[in-house]
């Protein structure tokens, strides 16, 4: 029986929240194409509550086209994604809503709101969905969560402009927390910082990972990175997983691309 | 080509159905929509202004001249109202909207997907046709035939100044001369057939900046056919609306 199957099921019987054994997020035989160029090609891969995923793999080997599969930014040709155990394809965009709010998203160069300062670009999801929220519980919920990820106080009114790379992470990051999502999406997180900045992120990430137990992805080149944070790997070649596994696995692996790609990160 | 045309108008319709559907159903973005208001409507109205009075000083120099070759100077007031009530005032606050604000929001959308902005909107639970188009584009529906009314007004302002300076005409004649035998009719529906000029400014600016591709070049391109589109549609429309006009308001 395959995966989908399996959820169906489970989502008729009403066991779906109850049910450790569904994962928070399984995709099966997902296939993406952009005109010619195909991305994806029946790639399969599942994350369970409190695990970490890391997806690694050359440029161009659709790591960032998958996640934004898994939130349902891009639509798949075919395939299917379950969240929860819910299968996503075809959602209208307000239903599709309900299912994001428990979904957090780092993006790659962190999509900040350059006309908001950083308060306000973290409190930006609340004032859409806690609107029963005061505003000075939002300056707390704001402030605590920007303290999570390494920030002061004095940093909460400047702009997005006006912040490092490593910094406006730390803020995409705190930003993608806003909701307490279950599932945690993070592209490229240490891309582009220096390996101290690199080094912090993998520290923040593991902490919030041990309070949160949040199911998370994390698409990364960054095999150091890759082994400090997740508990999976998983490596993508032309649009597909050549091998999942411990870090220990891949090390043990005979295939000519794993051995490779080890010996060159 | 002829398949770009219709594709582009597909997508035109699509895009037009989701900000309806969206603009419809709650939650509604209200906090948005009056920021919005602000930024189309008052930040304008000085530009508006501008050009209406620019308009008036325009219309009242040449109707002046025109009218004393045909012995018909005391037609002036009436000619001056009509011409800037009916014709002018619309089109130019339009065309004056469309440049400042169709650009304004084709860039500011475009930036925003090229930077990934409103994939970040999305991601957030947010509808951004809800939150970014719609909002908009009702702010241009609703701002528009407010700044036709200052822009009328200063023409009409300025356009009594210039012919007062030549010889004398008090205010009061002037409006109770060129008013006279007006009706509703004619002086409402060209004011408020703007608000459909704000449906295309907002329409094809949102449409422009959502559907950018293409880093910088595709911000400024977004741009550039939100203005050049945004104007040319609104002439076309107007074309239309004069005749529903002139067949439904006689």
């Amino acid at each position: 029986m395959n995966l989908a199957t399996t959820y169906d099921s489970a989502m008729k019987q009403g066991r779906v929240q109850q049910d450790a054994t569904v994962p928070a997020v399984a995709v099966e035989d997902l296939h993406k194409s952009f005109g010619s160029l195909r991305v994806l090609s029946g790639i399969s891969l599942s994350v369970s509550r409190g695990e970490t995923l890391a997806v690694l793999g050359r440029s161009g080997t659709g790591k960032s086209v998958l996640l934004r599969l898994i939130i349902g930014l891009v639509e798949p040709d075919s395939g299917s994604i379950h969240i929860n155990g819910q299968d996503i394809a075809g959602l209208a965009l307000d239903r599709m809503g309900e299912i994001r709010k428990k979904m957090g998203f780092l993006f790659q160069h962190a999509a900040l709101y350059d006309s908001l300062t950083v308060a306000e670009n973290v409190a930006f999801p609340l004032t859409h969905h806690r609107r029963e929220m005061s505003k000075s519980e939002r300056a707390d919920w704001v402030g605590q969560l920007l303290a999570e990820v390494g920030l002061e106080s004095g940093d909460l009114e400047k702009m997005p402009s006006d912040i490092s790379g490593g910094m406006q992470k730390r803020v995409g990051l705190a930003r993608a927390l806003t909701l307490e999502p279950e599932i945690l999406l993070l592209d490229e997180p240490t891309a582009g910082l220096d390996p101290i900045s690199s080094g912090e992120i993998n520290e923040l990430i593991l902490k919030l990972q041990r309070e949160r137990q949040m199911a998370s992805i994390v698409v990364t080149h960054d095999l150091h990175s890759a082994r400090t944070i997740a508990d999976r790997l998983a490596l993508l070649s032309e649009g597909n997983v050549v091998i999942e596994g411990t870090f220990k696995d891949l090390q043990r692996s005979d295939i000519e691309f794993v051995k490779k790609f080890l010996e060159l990160s | 080509m002829f398949s770009g045309f219709f594709e582009w108008f597909g997508s035109l319709g699509i895009f037009s159905w989701r900000i309806l559907k969206a603009a419809v159903t709650p939650p509604y973005e209200w906090r948005e929509l009056i920021r919005q208001l602000d930024e189309i409507g008052s930040k304008s109205f000085p530009l508006v202004a501008l050009a209406g009075s620019a308009i008036g000083v325009v219309i009242s120099l040449e109707a002046r001249y025109s009218l004393s070759r045909f012995g018909a100077k005391s037609l002036f007031p009436a000619t001056l109202v009509y011409s800037v009530i009916q014709v002018m005032g619309p089109v130019i606050t339009g065309l004056v909207v469309s440049g400042r604000v169709g650009a304004g929001i084709g860039a500011e959308l475009a930036s925003m997907r090229v930077t990934e902005q409103i994939d970040a909107i999305e991601a957030s639970a947010i509808n951004p046709y809800r939150f970014l188009a719609a909002t908009r584009i009702l702010a241009c529906i609703l701002m528009l035939p407010l700044l036709t009314l200052a822009a009328d007004a200063c023409g009409l302002l300025t356009g009594w100044l210039a012919q007062a300076l030549v010889e004398p005409l008090s205010f009061h004649q002037f409006i109770e001369s060129g008013f006279s035998g007006g009706t509703f009719n004619a002086f409402l529906p060209p004011t408020f057939k703007t608000a459909v000029f704000g449906l295309i400014i907002g329409l094809i600016a949102c449409f422009q900046g959502m559907n950018t591709r293409g880093g910088a070049a595709g911000v400024g391109r977004a741009a550039t056919n939100s203005v050049v589109l945004a104007s040319l549609f609104l002439i076309l429309a107007d074309v239309v609306l004069v005749k529903f006009i002139l067949v439904f308001f006689p």
